[in-house]
């Protein structure tokens, strides 16, 4: 199986002995990750990814407020960017202009408007909000704020909730959504992929009939259905997990029918018969034996199903029928950006649309890069 | 060939039965039943005191009070008899008379967005296998990684963004104000058709992204095979040749994939629909999801269902016709 008596490194002959000792003694992961970090574009996509983790994880420290602080007197408020300089001169420290509010002499309604003879400087490791990261470490250190009035990089909702907070939240959110449907799919197409393509036959058989049926219904349609039926007076975390819990059912069967047919492709081999002959029993044949042998490629079908989950989530609580407010997740926060008049006024409702896309883009590079680095021993086209 | 059509045929009624028991357990999902929000519906508000029994007339009333199974056999049962789908709560009205007219829009819009799918992705991939790493080509992977990476529900609102700060309109609707209650006719099928283009572009956008991409490769495999050396050989013109081999074989995993093509569509449908607000069955299906009227949610299902897996049985026997390696037996 491990051609190693090809004599290419990706492609080209080894320049040397000592390097093409290197490549002929490297391991199979260690083949693989050479061949990934030729791969500028995935190398960029996880780089990326492992941002947006970290900005997720980390949402607490980095966001400098909570998603309910309400800020009265900047409703639907323009980005702020910070600035290096303005009309009276350069500083080094960066700094938002002030809003100072005025009442309007007809209506007498409150105004905010951008001082441009206002500065509020940036403070970094500021004292704000308190919180408890992870649920455990009792904090109120926030990355960056003002320390009068208030900083939103992304401009303000409708009720005046800082958009870039609750960007972060909603990033940790969606993307943790992702990974506990992939895991839960990759559970149960582990478990019934790997007994169809085990042991074949009629259970094959059965397995087989049941994607088919999963498949062939539309995805979104059927995900709704699943949801709509979640109780009303569930509470936030029941909804988050059993969202998890439609998408890791939803999700399996395309994930089964690869270990399956890896499985299929692989039972005839001698080592199994051997391991078979030796008493082994099938879970062990399976995992110990079996898997190895394609675990570089599961990974592959795994990374390729996040966007899915990813767009499958925001598309349903976009609509109403996933997670509900007080909740953040991209398609909540999208579902600002569901009425025309909304989002004429305050296209920044619109971010949050591009961390999805950005999401999904990083996933999709990532994908084919790893794609190609799974099969170490295939030569470069 | 007849053999395999019946086989076919008969593959697809098994999967729809399947599938009707699945539909018929997600309405049942729903906490509560059909009789307690019929109730809630139409009392609700009245200043009448429903009482327990009263719900219970109304579930006897529906054949609610009968064990799951019969329930189902009367639900099926009257779709394949009478083509009835059961009552509408939300509406007070027969399903069918609920869905009518939008299962022809739904069924309009499937096949503009399918055309204009392999309108535009068949001559556009095989151009850019043609001539590679061409501006054509690199376009092509772009908008193929923009159309993964870009939800159809994102360019909808992205579009009706620009529809309103530009050109002040929207481009929502499937009809004009003045078509919107008119009869059908011929101007008013007109009418549909110009507001069924930008609809059909948004639908159209990841299935499109994802043929560009399968025939774009097919075509550089077939592109390498000895057929062509050999019809270059033999002095064929370039153009006759192209179509002749690598493109009718490109064609093939197209047609293999429409059954999945039409699965994505109806997929996005839902979502494209609301923010597009279209007058189609996937509007109607998530608000019946939100008022948890089961029954249309379930006849819409069902018919979503139906046509794809009959879009895929139609991509089978065409396949057959087109490409006679594949086998005819078993499958």
């Amino acid at each position: 199986m491990t051609d190693a008596a090809t004599p290419t490194v990706n492609g080209a002959l080894p320049h040397n002995d000592a390097k093409a000792l290197k490549y002929y003694t490297a391991s199979q992961w260690q083949l693989v990750w050479w061949r990934f970090k030729r791969h500028h574009t995935a190398m960029a996509g996880a780089l990326f990814l492992l941002a947006m983790a970290l900005a997720g994880l980390f949402a607490d420290f980095i966001a400098p407020y909570s998603t309910t602080t309400r800020d009265r007197d900047y409703i639907m408020g323009p980005p702020q960017m910070p600035m290096a300089w303005d009309s009276h001169g350069f500083s080094l420290r960066p700094f938002i202009h002030g809003v100072t509010t005025k009442r309007d002499p007809v209506t007498l309604r409150k105004i905010a408007t951008i001082d441009p003879d206002k500065r509020e400087y940036l403070e970094f490791f500021m004292r704000g909000e308190a919180y408890t990261l992870f649920g455990l470490i009792p904090s109120n250190i926030h990355l960056f704020g003002v320390p009068s009035g208030h900083i939103h990089l992304f401009g303000t909702d409708e009720l005046g909730r800082d958009v870039f907070s609750r960007t972060l939240f909603a990033t940790g959110t969606s993307l943790s959504i992702g990974v506990l449907g992939v895991m839960t799919a990759f559970v149960l197409a582990l478990i019934i992929g790997g007994t169809a393509g085990y042991f074949a036959g009629w259970i094959d058989y059965g397995v087989q009939r049941v994607t088919e049926i999963v498949r062939v219904v539309p995805v979104i349609p059927l995900y709704m259905g699943l949801a709509a039926a979640f109780p009303r007076e569930w509470s936030n975390i029941q909804v988050y997990f059993a969202m998890t819990m439609i998408f890791g059912l939803v999700g399996w069967p395309t994930l089964a029918r690869r270990v399956r047919s890896h499985l299929l492709a692989q039972r005839g081999e001698d080592y199994v018969l051997a391991a078979e002959l030796s008493g082994a029993r099938p879970a062990r044949i399976i995992g110990k034996h079996l898997l190895p042998s394609f675990t570089s490629y599961i990974i592959v079908d795994l990374v390729i199903s996040f966007p899915y989950m990813i767009l499958s989530e925001t598309a349903l609580s976009f609509i109403g029928l996933g997670l509900r407010p007080p909740s953040v997740s991209w398609g909540i926060m999208l579902q600002d950006a569901q009425n025309i008049r909304a989002i004429e006024q305050a296209p920044w409702f619109f971010i949050p649309a591009g961390f999805v896309v950005l999401a999904v883009l990083a996933f999709t590079l990532l994908g084919d890069g790893l794609r190609d680095a799974a099969d170490p021993y295939s030569v470069n086209k | 060939m007849s053999r395999f059509i019946i086989q076919r045929l008969f593959g697809m009624l098994v999967t729809l039965f399947f599938v009707s028991i699945m539909v018929f357990t997600i309405m049942e999902l729903p906490p509560g039943d059909y009789a307690d929000r019929y109730a809630f519906r139409k009392y609700s508000g009245t200043g009448i005191n429903v009482t327990e029994s009263d719900i219970q007339n109304i579930r006897v009333e529906f054949g609610l009070d009968r064990p799951a199974p019969a329930r189902y056999l009367s639900w099926i049962g009257g779709i394949l008899t009478d083509f009835d789908f059961g009552q509408s709560f939300a509406f007070e009205t027969s399903v069918n008379r609920v869905v009518g007219e939008r299962l022809v829009l739904t069924l309009a819009l499937l096949y503009a967005t399918l055309i204009l799918t392999y309108a535009i992705s068949i001559p556009i991939a095989i151009y850019a296998a043609v001539r590679r790493h061409s501006a054509v080509d690199y376009g092509l992977t772009i908008m193929s990684y923009l159309g993964l990476a870009l939800p159809n529900f994102l360019l909808a609102l992205i579009l009706l963004y620009i529809s309103v700060t530009v050109f002040g309109s929207s481009v929502g609707g499937l009809f004009s104000p003045d078509y919107v209650d008119a009869p059908w006719s011929f101007a008013k099928v007109g009418d549909m058709l110009l507001h069924l283009i930008v609809p059909s572009l948004v639908l159209a956008w990841s299935a499109t992204a994802l043929q560009l991409q399968t025939v774009r490769a097919t075509m550089l495999d077939e592109l390498n095979k000895l057929s062509v050396t050999a019809a270059r050989a033999r002095g064929l013109p370039e153009w006759k040749l192209l179509l002749k081999y690598p493109a009718r074989l490109a064609i093939n995993p197209v047609v293999s994939t429409i059954g999945f093509d039409v699965n994505r569509i109806f997929s996005e449908l839902p979502i494209v629909a609301l923010v597009l607000s279209l007058p189609e069955l996937g509007e109607l299906l998530i608000q019946s999801y939100l008022d948890l009227d089961m029954y249309v949610a379930g006849a819409i299902l069902m018919m979503l269902t139906f046509f794809i897996v009959f879009m895929n049985f139609l991509s089978d026997v065409l396949l057959a016709v087109l490409d006679p390696r594949i086998k005819l037996e078993g499958g």
